[in-house]
Parts: C-alpha cells; structure tokens; sequence
C-alpha cells in the first residue's frame, strides 16, 4: 500500500509539487498586495458585485461583540434558512449553515438541533479570531443559504458541493468538483475528507474522483456512481472564473463557485494559494496545462477565446479513453 | 539585470566556496585538524575576583593577591592572560620557607595593586589547561603535622570518644579517613560528632581538620576547581590529602571516597588561603568554564604564529570565556535550521510553528534525549487538557494564551518539586524548556484539534517532534559541535546551502507518496 511513485514518473505526468507552486506559480505570478481581496471575503464580494458577478446574497456583517444580540434578531428574522462564516476564514473554518427552524430552535445541515444561544456563542467566536488565519480579529458575514442545483443534489452529503476551477493568466486549465461527505462533516475541503471529483474542461463531465487522495468509484455517502456527473451551465462557470483571474489581478488563482437553482454559477469565494489535491483527482499534471495556457494567454487577451482555446486543448476525455483503450491493448 | 535564479546560484556558489575555502586554509597551513579524534579537552578557566573597596573614594590603598595555580597531576597550562585595567600588577613569587602554614613548595600570586578605587570592581586571569596525562599524581610534599588544637574540657571528651571509636574500626590511617569521612556524611552522625560541628558552628571541614591533628596525621585541604563544561559561577571546592605513611593520599569530603577526582584541577595544595582582599570587602571568587576540543599543538601553535595570522585574532577565541560559551551554542543553531530546511522542503514533513523544533531540540541538549521528550510529552499532554477546558470558557485569544503561559510556568514548578521529591534529579532540567513557546505549541495543538481533529494533531505534532529530535542528533554531535565551533565560516557555507535549497522546485518526498494513485488509470 506504501508505494511510492518516481520522482521521474512524476515528472513526465507534469505533477506540480507544492515546492514548484510556492516558487514559479504563486510566488512569480501573485503579488502580495492582491491577496487582501482575496483572503477577505467581504471585499473578495463587494468587488464581484461592483463588475456584475454573482454571489450569494449579503443579508449583513456583524464586526464588533455588542453588536451581536442586536444584529442577529435583526438579520435573521423571518429567516429559515442563512449561513454565518468568518470573513477572513480559510479552509472552510467557522461556517455554520442553518437550514431550517424547529420552533425556537435552528436546524443545522446535519440536522442537529441548536438553539440562539448557540449561534451567539458561533458568532462571538469568529468575531475573537478563532477561526482565521492568524487569530486576528474578524467580522461575521451572515449569507443566505445556497440553493443549489438538483442536479448535484446526491453527489454532496449534508453539503453544499463547489466547483474550484484553477485559472492562470485568464485561462480556466483544470476543475473539480468538491463533495462533502460524512466524514468530511459537511465541508468541502478535501483535506478533510470531502471527495474530489476531476471535471473536464472541454464538457464538463467528471473524469475521476478521489477522497483522501485515493481514488474511488461512488459517494461514500450517498453511493451514487461518480462517472455520470455532467455540471450544467458549464460555459458560465467557466466565464465567471476567468474574469475572477482579472478582478483579483492574481494570475494563479483557485475559485470556488456553487450552482444555484435560480441564478445559476455564483462566485463563492477565491483562493490564491490553491491546493495540488485536483490533479490527483483529474489524473492529470499541471504543469503541461499551465505552459499550454501561457501560450494561450500570450496568443490572445480576449476572454472568451482563452476559454474556448482551453476547451479545445484541456478536454481530456477523448484522450483519456485512447489511453484507456492502448492500455487495454 | 539577471535572473533571481542566477543570481542566487551565483551568491550561493561564492559562499560555499568562501566557507570551504577558508576551512581548508585553516585545516592545511595553520595545522587545525578537520576531525575532533586527534583531541585534546582544552579547558579555559576564568577566575573573577570582585570585591568592593572598603572606602570609596578615600585614599585608602587596595592590595589583591590571588594564588596561582601550578601545573600538577598531568595538567599543563598552555596560556595565562591578566586583565587588569588601571592596577598595578606583579606576579610574587613565594618560596616554601616563607610561609609554614602553606604545604606547597614554590607558589606565586597575582598582586594587583591601586592607590585608590571608588567603585567595586572584578579582577579577571584566565588560563588554558589541559590534561597531559591520566596520571594524576601529586608531586611530595615535606610532612608536618599541625598543632593540636586547644579544646574545652567536654569538646576534648567528645572528641576522643570519636578517635577511639574509629581508631578500633579502623587498621590503617587511609580506613581511618575514610571512615571520619564516612562519619561526617550520614544522614544521622554520632552524638560526639553532632556535637563537635554544632561547637565549630557547622564547619565540618574545621572540625574534620583539627581531628586528623589529633589523631597525629599530617593532613592539609586541596583547594581547586571541579570542571563543568558551561559553568559560569563555579567556586572552589576543597579535597583532603593526608600523609599515609608512605606517601600522600586524597580523599574528596562530599563523597569519602579515595583519589583525585578525574575532572578536579587542583588550584592550590595547603591550608593557606587562596585570595586575599585589603582594603576591600565582600570578595568573591568565582570561575566561568568551558571545554573546547582541541589539539595541545595547535593552540600551543596559535599562541606562537598568532602575530602572522591575522584571521586567528579574529577568531571566537579571542572572547571572553563566557561569549565563547554562547557562541558555542549559537553557532550550532544553523545546523539545526538547515534540518528543518531539509525535512520540510525535500522530505514535507508538516511541523506546527517553523522553527519551533529547533527550540525544542536546544531544550533537549540541556536535558538529555529520552529525559526531554519525556518531559516535553508530559507537559503537551497535560497543558492541552487544560486548555480543552479553557476552550469552554470562551475566553479571548491573547488572555487565553497568558493563561496558558501561566499553567506551563506551574506545571513545570510542579513537575520539578515532585520529581526532586522523589529524588529524580534529572527532571529538574524542566527549567530549559522555552516557556512561551510550549504555550503556543499547546495553543495551536488544541486549536487544530478543535478544528481538524486528533488525527492532524499527531501528524504535526509528531512531524515537530521528529524534527526536533533529528535536529537535536544533529547538533550534538561531536563532529558538528568541532566543526561549527572551531570552523565557524562554514556557517557561511550553510548560508549557501539554505539559498540553493530556497530555490528548490523539486518534489518533496512526501509528494511520492500522495501522488502515488497518479497514472495508474
């Protein structure tokens, strides 16, 4: 079970290894500067909306402790379902998602019960730094809940699954999809757990998925087979990541996007430090994309011919079988 | 303007060489040898009179004479250094006539000498000694016994109570020391004996002096120094030597037991006193120690060329002992960071806090390997349950890291008492352990527990810990501890190193094996 691969082997798949990332992607192409919108989901929000992307709705920010009781009662009234998470959080700490009230009481995503003194307690904690990077002091955005797409309704367990599309220089090069699962407690951080779930840039159909970085066939979960996943509105998602990469003016940027049910893609958050896990869960390097994507980046500027040349040169799936089937030969 | 990536080579190039280069023209033509197993143990000893004057400012002369040591039982003193800024200075020779109480043959002292003074101040000589060879015999000396003391009637009565007593125990004078010695060492004595030391005030020493008089052996103290590599206010000790008969024998008081001690440098043999103050009060006399690894040749060799070689005047031998001590110390912490460097860039290893192991490893130079981890668990283990406690309390982030601050401070109170209580010496090193940073460990263990769970925990936690004990391996290694000591500009090469590695975008070797499922579809 311990194998281990070649460095060698390694290096002809194009694997990019986290040394690699740090020195010639983020390092080279992120300016420190930029990351400010990144790391800070407030701005990362009130920037999209200014260029006319869509994120999930804004109910309101509590940013000092006495404010808290005041806020809530006001936020959240009239209100089943809202989701509270840290503006500076990172790796999917601190959200707390409400779907439902029983009575007095809140209904979590997991279905267990808490009542308002709870989600005070939740709310002061962020406000204390608990969960951001750092321990500095923070604000809590209260949001509404996400009412994702049906279609991807049983590919995520008790959570809402995103889609992180890694963008260099204006052109998408690879995309995920990130399943929540029991064990990863409704979060979709794969280091926690959640599945991984490769989707190809050309179609938007899944290629392979992954869950502790080892491949699987179906949900943990909800045992539904992977192989069938189309994501709808791929070209939208596509769009919105991409002019991501030109609102942060970050040239290697991770974005995470959710499929409402009314309003389609919508702009979750962005990263600037994306994690390696979806090549694992592509089966394929990212090396060879990137360089591929600076030509196209040097070739055109025009947004919707990078995409379109990365849906041309990134689907993996033809080629994929035809390794399939020389494998098989 | 040329690329970072040459750039870089290019400063990390000249500082490897610079760093090599210089080591092999110390190696090859000033005679420094490469490896610590053509070794001597050199041991610099600084003794530091300080006094103050009894009258400040008034014109009332200071007169401080310090007796020096003589070279005896295998020792050699390779270098002497006074500093005396502003006194007068002379070395005194003193014959064995001049002086009945003082057993040893020719001695000199230190006279240092001034009109006046105004402030207290320290007098400092230092020296380099080393061991020539492992025979540690005493030169003879003429033999006197000294005079009976004059004792109260009951203090007599007790007293020769006590000489029949280990007179009938005993068959010759060295089981007769030996069980006086024995004697003054238990935990409850004899009522004579209790009674003697309560009649000198407590000082054994006078009371176990004045009964080999009585007992009509020849005896005088051995006063010197017992060597501690690191020792910064060590004080003389004393021995006993008594006439046996036939020839002169030590005893060591703190323990009874015969021979000098392998680690005593002998200062001075006789009863005389070693310093002595006029025109000043509230003297002491303290030593700072360290031990270098070196050959007899090379110092012996430096002392002679140290003119024509201007990089040895430049060395850390040139400071003052003490700075040499930290030196020591610092020199090693490069290494340490070069392992952390290695093992999170080419092998991944994930550790909570940079360079926290490398602090960890310093603590477990002082408390030894197995002692240290034991300790460092314990505490971990200890302040996290606390602080899952503290988690309940909802306290803010900078009080809640005071607090626990404040509980690893106690802990460590307490773990010394009761480990002292049960005679567990060692777990008193407790103390060396960085407080501020076992907190923040503590810290941010418990906040990845929250978080990520146990599992994370164990993975940074043992990451950090095998780190630090790697870096520990490392930096107490003697071939390091020589090198980085005796060669400090391959630190500069170390420099080199860490700027290439800074650069590296390779895989880590963890990498091999989280990327292990690729390609196999």
């Amino acid at each position: 079970m311990a194998k281990l691969i070649s460095p060698f082997e390694l290096r002809d798949l194009g694997i990019l290894g986290m040394n690699a990332r740090n020195i010639s992607f983020i390092g080279r192409y992120n300016q420190r500067k930029n990351y400010r919108l990144v790391d800070n989901k407030l701005e990362t929000k009130s920037a999209a909306l200014s260029r006319g992307i869509p994120v999930p709705q804004l109910y309101g920010t509590i940013e000092y402790q006495f404010q808290i009781k005041d806020m809530l009662n006001t936020l959240i009234k009239g209100r089943d379902s809202f989701v509270i998470k840290p503006a500076q959080g990172s790796g999917g700490k601190g959200i707390l998602v409400v779907v439902g009230r029983d009575g007095e009481q809140f209904i979590k995503s997991s279905g267990a019960l808490i009542d308002e003194r709870e989600v005070r307690r939740h709310s002061s904690n962020i406000l204390a730094g608990l969960h951001s990077l750092g321990g500095r002091n923070d604000s809590a955005m209260i949001e509404a809940l996400i009412d994702f797409d049906p279609v991807l309704k049983d590919y995520s367990f008790e959570g809402v699954p995103d889609i992180r599309v890694i963008v260099f220089r204006g052109v998408p090069v690879m995309a995920m999809m990130r399943c929540a699962t029991h064990s990863s407690d409704g979060k979709a951080n794969l280091h926690q757990g959640a599945v991984g779930v490769g989707i190809d840039i050309g179609s938007g159909q899944s290629i392979c998925a992954v869950q502790h970085n080892r491949i699987v066939t179906q949900h943990p979960d909800t045992k539904i087979a992977f192989n069938q996943l189309q994501i709808p509105h791929w070209q939208q998602v596509l769009e919105l990541a991409a002019s991501c990469a030109s609102m942060t003016g970050l040239d290697y940027l991770g974005a995470d996007i959710v499929l409402d049910r009314q309003s389609g893609p919508m702009l979750l958050e962005l990263n600037a430090r994306p994690g390696l896990a979806i090549q694992v869960a592509n089966q394929v390097g990212l090396r060879h994309r990137l360089a591929a994507a600076a030509k196209i980046a040097d070739l055109t500027d025009n947004q919707i011919e990078k995409i379109s040349l990365a849906r041309q040169q990134f689907s993996q799936l033809t080629v994929a079988t035809g390794q399939l089937s020389m494998a098989i030969i | 303007m040329i690329n970072s990536k040459v750039q870089i080579g290019l400063i990390a190039g000249v500082f490897i060489a610079l760093g090599i280069g210089l080591t092999l023209y110390k190696a090859i033509s000033l005679d420094l040898p490469l490896l610590p197993d053509q070794y001597r143990e050199v041991w610099t000893v600084e003794s530091k009179t300080s006094f103050t004057p009894t009258r400040a400012g008034a014109k009332s002369p200071v007169n401080i004479e310090l007796k020096l040591p003589t070279a005896q039982a295998g020792w050699v003193i390779l270098d002497e250094h006074f500093a005396s800024s502003g006194f007068g200075f002379s070395i005194v020779e003193q014959s064995a006539g001049s002086n009945s109480v003082n057993a040893s043959p020719n001695t000199s002292a230190a006279r240092w000498t001034r009109q006046e003074l105004d402030r207290p101040t320290t007098l400092y000589y230092k020296m380099q000694v080393y061991r020539a060879s492992e025979n540690a015999v005493l030169p003879a000396l003429p033999v006197s016994v000294a005079e009976k003391p004059l004792l109260e009637p009951d203090q007599q009565a007790a007293m020769d109570r006590l000489l029949d007593r280990l007179h009938t125990q005993s068959s010759d004078i060295d089981s007769f020391v030996q069980l006086l010695l024995q004697e003054f060492l238990r935990d409850s004595p004899d009522q004579d004996t209790l009674f003697l030391i309560d009649a000198y005030e407590d000082d054994s020493f006078a009371v176990l002096m004045d009964v080999l008089a009585m007992a009509d052996i020849s005896a005088h103290q051995i006063r010197g120094i017992v060597l501690e590599d690191g020792r910064r206010r060590q004080t003389l000790s004393a021995l006993i030597e008594v006439y046996n008969g036939q020839r002169w024998s030590v005893f060591d008081p703190s323990n009874a037991s015969p021979g000098l001690p392998n680690n005593f440098f002998v200062w001075q043999r006789g009863n005389g006193s070693v310093l002595s103050v006029i025109g000043g009060r509230d003297s002491s006399l303290e030593f700072a120690l360290v031990s270098n690894s070196l050959p007899a040749k090379a110092v012996v060799g430096m002392e002679q060329r140290s003119d024509k070689f201007a990089i040895l005047d430049f060395s850390i031998y040139t400071l003052p002992v003490e700075q040499q001590g930290i030196f020591k110390g610092l020199l090693l912490i490069p290494v340490a960071a070069l392992v952390v460097v290695f093992m999170r860039l080419l092998v991944g290893v994930k550790t909570s806090g940079t360079f926290m192991p490398i602090l960890i490893a310093l603590a477990f130079i002082q408390t030894t390997l197995f002692i240290g981890l034991a300790i460092f668990l314990g505490l971990i283990g200890i302040g996290l349950w606390i602080r899952s406690y503290l988690s309940h309390l909802n306290l803010l982030l900078v009080a809640r890291v005071a607090t626990v601050i404040i509980m690893v401070i106690l802990l460590m109170a307490a773990l010394a008492v009761i480990s002292y209580k049960l005679g567990m010496d060692q777990v008193l090193t407790v103390t060396f352990f960085p407080t501020i940073i076992v907190a923040w460990t503590i810290e941010r263990m418990s906040i990845l527990w929250e978080e990520e769970g146990g599992h994370e925990v164990l993975i940074q936690g043992g990451g950090s810990l095998l780190v630090a004990v790697l870096a520990y391996l490392v930096m107490s290694n003697p071939l390091v501890e020589h090198l980085t000591f005796n060669f400090p500009e391959l630190t500069l090469s170390l420099l080199g190193v860490i700027l290439l590695l800074g650069k590296y975008t390779g895989y880590r070797l963890s990498e091999l094996y989280r990327f292990r499922d690729m390609g196999t579809e």
